[in-house]
């Protein structure tokens, strides 16, 4: 413990140095950090000398931590997991004894509650992930070549966000690949949509179908879809 | 805070700070959390810039490497994100809510002061009393992990001896809009 302090105090003074032409003030402030370390050296570090993260176990469903996954609306499959991959913690937030001592916190009707309200909420999410695979599986990408004048055309990509594509990333790979500019811009109806400078059509269809990167595993798709500069709507194959 | 926001429509801007700035908030953090420079350094290495990443409303949320690690509204005190209070427990004192607050909290309710004073929640001993507008760590009865963060909007012991209406501000929770957004 010592030693590895005594490594991360040697990158400080040469920091310090680089931040260069200082101000007053900057000149003030590196005294008093030091002060202030060795007044919580001596006082506390017995204390707080932890110097390593907690490392928080986070359920894989729910993403609290799993003590909470009771609270969550996912309660079923997140005991599921928990059993699977940590048999330990599950027997500790829910074996016989861990139910009785929390029963005890909680009057009975609280706690009556708290169940119908867990499987009203699960009830909920249910039906909402359903809704949301629904709508995932009849999402669209629609390809559009826009004439800009003549012989000058636009290439806009709208629908990307139904599969988990970070729109800005996906513009940057675009705009790499074509060589051109390509950005992320709000449609006539407020929604998020690329737009590359240039006829890029069956390149970008092809890329999507394909994915990889930032584009994600890929949506899938036909091809043979003929660009005669409108938005062709295209059928997706159905997503995990 | 967080209750509503979503990354892409709710940040208006990210700019690496001056590294006068980011000297002056090094200090301020420092000197109000419960942490020691040299553990700061794991959180906020200082050859690493801090960016600041302007949100609605005023909310300032400040990232390292993409990483959200303090916020601030309008130029109130700085708070730590609940994943990094996760990892270091300590930066914030800690007021403990009953276990039957828990679902209000998640919810994203304020804290009304009988959940602190009732069997199962806990607030500081007279001695290490918190004033009003303290940042603390919303711990819950029974459970090892933080629920979320506050702010006291009624000191200590005011809240044992008004104990009626709000006692803390709820900042962020599990499961609100910060929590999910892991990289900006
Ligand atoms: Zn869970």
């Amino acid at each position: 413990m010592p030693r590895r302090r005594a490594q991360r105090r040697s990158p400080s003074p040469d920091s310090e140095e680089k931040a260069g032409d200082k101000s007053e003030a900057d000149v003030k402030s590196v005294p008093q950090t030091e002060e202030s370390s060795a007044a919580l050296e001596t006082s506390e570090s017995v204390e707080i000398g932890g110097k390593e993260p907690l490392a928080v176990l986070y359920c894989a469903v729910c993403s609290f931590p799993p003590e909470y996954c009771e609270f969550g609306s996912h309660l079923t499959k997140c005991k599921a997991w928990l059993q699977e991959s940590h048999p330990d913690l599950f027997e500790k937030y829910y074996s016989e004894t861990a139910l009785i001592a929390k029963a005890g916190a909680l009057s009975l009707e609280a706690a009556k509650k708290l169940e119908e309200d867990s499987i009203k909420k699960e009830a909920k999410a249910e039906a909402k992930a359903e809704s949301a695979a629904k709508k995932r599986a009849s999402a669209k990408v629609t390809i559009k070549r826009i004439e800009r004048n003549k012989r000058k055309h636009i290439t806009a990509i709208h629908g990307l966000e139904a599969f988990d594509i970070d729109l800005k990333k996906a513009a940057k790979v675009f705009a790499q690949k074509f060589a051109t500019g390509a950005s992320v811009t709000k449609n006539a109806a407020g929604q998020d949509e690329i737009v590359v400078q240039g006829d890029v059509s069956d390149e970008v269809e092809e890329m999507l179908e394909k994915g990889g990167g930032a584009l994600g595993p890929g949506i899938g798709g036909d091809s043979g879809v003929d660009y005669n500069d409108t938005a062709l709507p295209r059928e997706q194959f159905k997503t995990p | 805070m967080f209750k509503k926001f979503s990354p892409s429509s709710d940040i208006s801007g990210q700019s690496i700070l001056k590294s006068s700035v980011q000297r002056t908030i090094r200090t301020n953090i420092l000197s109000h959390f419960k942490v020691d420079p040299d553990t700061f350094e794991h959180i906020w290495p200082k050859k690493e810039s801090l960016v600041l990443v302007k949100c609605r409303e005023h909310i300032s949320l400040y990232t390292v490497n993409g990483t959200p690690l303090f916020f601030q509204h309008f130029d109130g005190p700085y708070f730590p994100t609940l994943k990094l209070l996760h990892k270091y427990p300590f930066l914030l004192p800690r007021v403990t809510v009953d276990r039957g607050a828990i679902r209000f909290l998640l919810g994203g309710a304020h804290m009304m002061c009988p959940g602190f004073t009732s069997a199962g929640g806990e607030l500081p001993p007279p001695e290490e009393a918190l004033p009003a507008g303290t940042p603390v760590a919303i711990m819950s009865e029974g459970k090892e992990h933080a629920v979320g963060i506050g702010i006291t909007k009624l000191s200590t012991e005011e809240i044992k001896s008004v104990n009626k209406g709000v006692g803390v501000e709820t900042v962020c929770y599990l499961g609100d809009d910060l929590w999910n957004v892991d990289t900006v």
